[in-house]
């Protein structure tokens, strides 16, 4: 049986801060007084907890001793939710938008949480939302797709006709042009959820879109272009180019194994890997073949990028390799020092993650990382390395590297080509600073 | 497509007399579209003008519906911030010349007809999309009218204009930033390239900044407490910004420009270059003789405002008085390192 000195240094009883500690505690924590831990337990539990603590100190940890009412008694029955719900402890992991950044929230964002968010899916009520004019929960027995322009066919199709297709299944990550665009110019926002939230990952199933263009007979040697139309107010209207079209494109109605969420397009969405979110327009009503791109209000007003000349450029589209650390990431506070499994995504609209990088020193020294299978062409892959906080203050950055030999920039290297203004494709090396009180903020250095 | 595909695309065309095309592949799937479904939902406009049907509006009938169904959200001049950036503004009858909007080489807002470059693309847009509240509500005539009136809220066309299929070229001609786009295949392509290149350094790398740029401290709590955005076990918690930064209690002695940088003055203001607002200074400068300058510029810091430099105001500085103080002192003895 350990004395309690012996505890107290084999650290057996957990020392992790509970919820009820502020940053000053932690920081305490964090200085290594460990004797702190025990006053504020017993602070906190009033007169109750101090039997159980005194009793912990002496033999061990109460939640081991005290055998907890879900040990003792009965649970609840099978479907007792029709559909499940993630526990009540993880409600603070919510979709948010970033107060200020729109003015009216039917055209707007919200952000996915990926500071809380493992391996290298997006839950579906977690995947980051844009909307320009509101979203709808379609009847799919009403919803149709047409096929027009340059082909021989022009044909409609039901959802019962498209789910009767060929489908695959396919693991892809979507991204806002526009994600981290707040930080051109400097630091705007607190958290990874704000800086890099407009992305999501999904197993999407559908069609090929080759698949209904072949059926619809389009012209090959005019058809250049296609135009995706959806069908709620805005009727989002996107260019995309028939080779990219024939190559990777899917019109999609399934994501992570259930049908599309209505906020994400249900019944029946573009997915146009690697490229910008706003080609992948939901609530999708038609195809258009076309000779010449159509210009419309998302790629003549917006979604273009201003370079320091006073010009934009126009029909950008790819979103280049990018990546960043979500665990330790801003906003957080380190418990202790000791060992961390930094982890983080890495992507590129050009194919697979070939390698990433993490430095603990702003970027003057560097280790590779381990990446976790599967790797996939435009699709998120998951990176992990192990650190040791020896609690002087670090500033962690990762740095990705795709299969073109890209190798992810510094923001100074994309504002000397770029400037400052442009909003869109900001795919630079993400700093975090980590504090000696444990706090986690967004910086940059470069 | 491989070339098997194309074979059999073509075989199969033969054989259906160019009815089936692939449809025979996957018999009894999908049906012909009609005439009249086309028409319903085929109504893009392309730049080329192609999709856009006949018809006519003037400036006068415009106004009427502008006042009637866009107003009360776009501002009665297209001015409103409220509901979304504002439409019109920002562009010069010397933009019109030269087709490229000056002001868009200025960090200021950028209005909708600072940026659009092609006129299709607005009948197009208030065609398919608005009024937001309820939009393919407006006739035909009633788009042209209504962008007429928009048109003439930006001077682009005068009060007596009649915008019409056949008067759209006319107005393309002088679109204020018609010239002001570049087709950039590299993030376009399937293999287009980058213009932006790093390389892998793995050690003993130079770096260019020391910390560049930060959060300040008042912005914490902009986005909510923290501490109720992360999960509540793992190898972190949230940071309760409700409370004062950790290091906030350390005394923390700071050079004047890094409490310039800090308080994100440095976004708009530099030592000797004109960014959104003038430079430390042409500051100095022009308040060198005047006594009275640091309280009335205290108090402008304080609560922001414009029309001394430039049109662009100054938004109000949430920082405390001592630090907004100490601040103008030091510009005002021209930003000394
Ligand atoms: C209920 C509020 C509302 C009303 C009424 C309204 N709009 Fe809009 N308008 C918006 C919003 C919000 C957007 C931005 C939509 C988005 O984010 O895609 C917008 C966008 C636009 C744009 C594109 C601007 C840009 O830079 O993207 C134009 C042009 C426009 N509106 C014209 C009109 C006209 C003309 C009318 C009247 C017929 C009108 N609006 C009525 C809210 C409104
Ligand atoms: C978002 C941009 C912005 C930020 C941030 C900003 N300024 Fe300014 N500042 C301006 C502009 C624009 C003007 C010119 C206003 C005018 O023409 O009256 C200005 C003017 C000034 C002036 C001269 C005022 C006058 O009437 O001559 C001072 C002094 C000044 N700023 C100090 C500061 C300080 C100190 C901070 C940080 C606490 C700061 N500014 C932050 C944009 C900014």
């Amino acid at each position: 049986m350990a004395s309690t000195s012996d505890l107290d240094k084999a650290g057996s009883i957990r020392r992790a801060p509970e919820g009820f500690l502020d940053p000053a505690q932690i920081a305490e924590v964090t200085a290594g007084r460990r004797g702190f831990l025990r006053n504020a337990l017993l602070m906190a539990g009033g007169a109750a907890a101090i039997a159980s603590t005194a009793r912990a100190e002496s033999s061990g940890d109460s939640n081991i001793l005290e055998l907890p009412v879900h040990s003792k008694s009965l649970g609840q029955p099978v479907a007792a939710t029709g559909y499940g719900q993630p526990s009540k402890y993880e409600r603070n992991l919510q979709r948010r938008e970033s107060p200020g950044l729109t003015r009216v929230s039917a055209a707007s964002v919200s952000f996915t949480p990926l500071q809380g968010t493992f391996g290298i899916i997006t839950p579906n009520g977690l995947h980051f939302e844009r909307h320009h004019q509101g979203w709808w929960d379609i009847d799919p027995s009403k919803h149709r797709l047409m096929i027009n322009g340059l082909v021989k066919n022009p044909l409609v199709f039901t959802m019962d006709d498209l789910m009767r297709l060929p489908s695959v299944s396919r693991m892809h990550f979507i991204e806002c042009g526009a994600n981290t665009g707040m930080e051109w110019g400097n630091v705007a926002v607190p958290t990874v959820q704000y800086t890099h939230g407009m992305l999501s990952c999904c197993e999407f199933t559908g069609v090929l879109l080759s698949t209904l263009l072949d059926m619809a007979g389009f012209d090959k040697k005019n058809g250049k272009f296609i135009l995706a139309e959806g069908a709620d107010g805005s009727s989002m209207t996107r260019t995309i180019s028939m080779e990219r079209a024939l190559d990777d494109c899917m019109v999609a109605y399934a994501m992570n194994g259930e049908m599309l969420r209505p906020e994400n397009g249900y019944p029946l969405r573009m997915v146009a890997p690697g490229i910008q979110g706003v080609s992948w327009v939901k609530w999708l009503r038609r195809i258009e073949v076309g000779d010449q791109p159509w210009g419309t209000k998302d790629e003549v007003i917006h979604y273009i990028d201003l370079m320091p000349d006073g010009r934009h450029r126009q029909y950008t589209s790819i979103q280049e390799c990018k990546s960043v650390i979500t665990s330790p990431s801003g906003g957080q506070t380190l418990l202790d020092k000791g060992f961390y499994n930094v982890t983080g995504l890495a992507w590129s609209g050009r194919g697979k993650v070939k390698r990433v990088d993490v430095s603990f020193d702003g970027g003057r020294n560097w280790q590779t990382a381990r990446l976790e299978s599967p790797i996939q062409s435009k699709c998120l892959t998951r990176f992990n390395i192990g650190w040791k906080w020896d609690g002087g203050p670090a500033v962690l950055q990762s740095r990705a590297i795709d299969v073109t030999g890209y190798v992810q920039p510094k923001i100074n290297q994309l504002r000397a080509v770029r400037g400052t203004r442009s909003i869109y494709h900001n795919n630079a090396i993400q700093s975090w600073k980590i504090a000696e009180s444990g706090e986690v903020a967004n910086v940059q250095v470069y | 497509m491989s070339r098997f595909t194309d074979l059999l695309l073509a075989l199969t065309l033969c054989a259906a007399g160019g009815a089936g095309a692939q449809a025979d592949r996957y018999p009894g799937i999908g049906r012909a579209a009609t005439p009249a479904e086309i028409r319903a939902w085929d109504i893009d406009v392309r730049p080329d003008f192609k999709g856009l049907p006949a018809g006519s509006g003037s400036v006068a009938k415009g106004q009427v519906i502008w006042d009637e169904k866009c107003a009360s959200c776009h501002g009665t001049f297209g001015e409103s911030n409220e509901v979304f950036s504002p439409l019109v503004g920002g562009t010069t009858a010397e933009d019109i010349k030269s087709g490229r909007v000056k002001a868009l080489q200025e960090p200021m807002a950028r209005t909708t007809l600072m940026k659009v470059s092609s006129i299709s693309t607005l009948w197009d847009y208030i065609n398919r999309a608005m009024p937001w509240n309820a939009p393919k509500t407006l006739a035909v005539d009633e788009v042209y009218a209504v962008l007429a009136y928009l048109l003439n809220l930006g001077d682009i066309v005068p009060a007596d204009f009649v915008l019409s299929e056949k008067t759209m070229q006319q107005v393309q001609d002088r679109l204020p930033n018609r010239n002001g786009k570049v087709k950039y295949d590299g993030l376009w392509s399937i293999r287009g390239s980058a213009d932006v290149r790093n390389v892998a350094c793995m050690k003993d790398c130079k770096l260019e900044s020391g910390l560049a740029s930060a959060l300040p401290d008042f912005a914490r709590g902009t986005h909510g407490n923290l501490a109720d955005q992360q999960r509540l076990i793992g190898p972190a918690r949230g940071v309760d910004t409700a409370k004062a930064p950790v290091s906030a209690a350390k005394p923390v002695s700071r050079s004047m420009s890094e409490l310039a940088t800090k308080n994100n003055c440095s976004a708009c203001h530099q030592l000797d270059k004109k960014l959104v607002g003038p430079s430390y200074k042409d500051i100095a400068a022009r308040y060198k003789a005047d006594d009275t300058a640091e309280s009335k510029l205290v108090d402008k810091v304080k609560k922001g405002g414009g029309g001394v430099w430039g049109p662009i105001p100054m938004p109000p500085n949430a920082l405390k008085d001592e630090d907004i103080r100490a601040l103008v002192h030091w510009i005002l003895a021209g930003a000394p390192e």
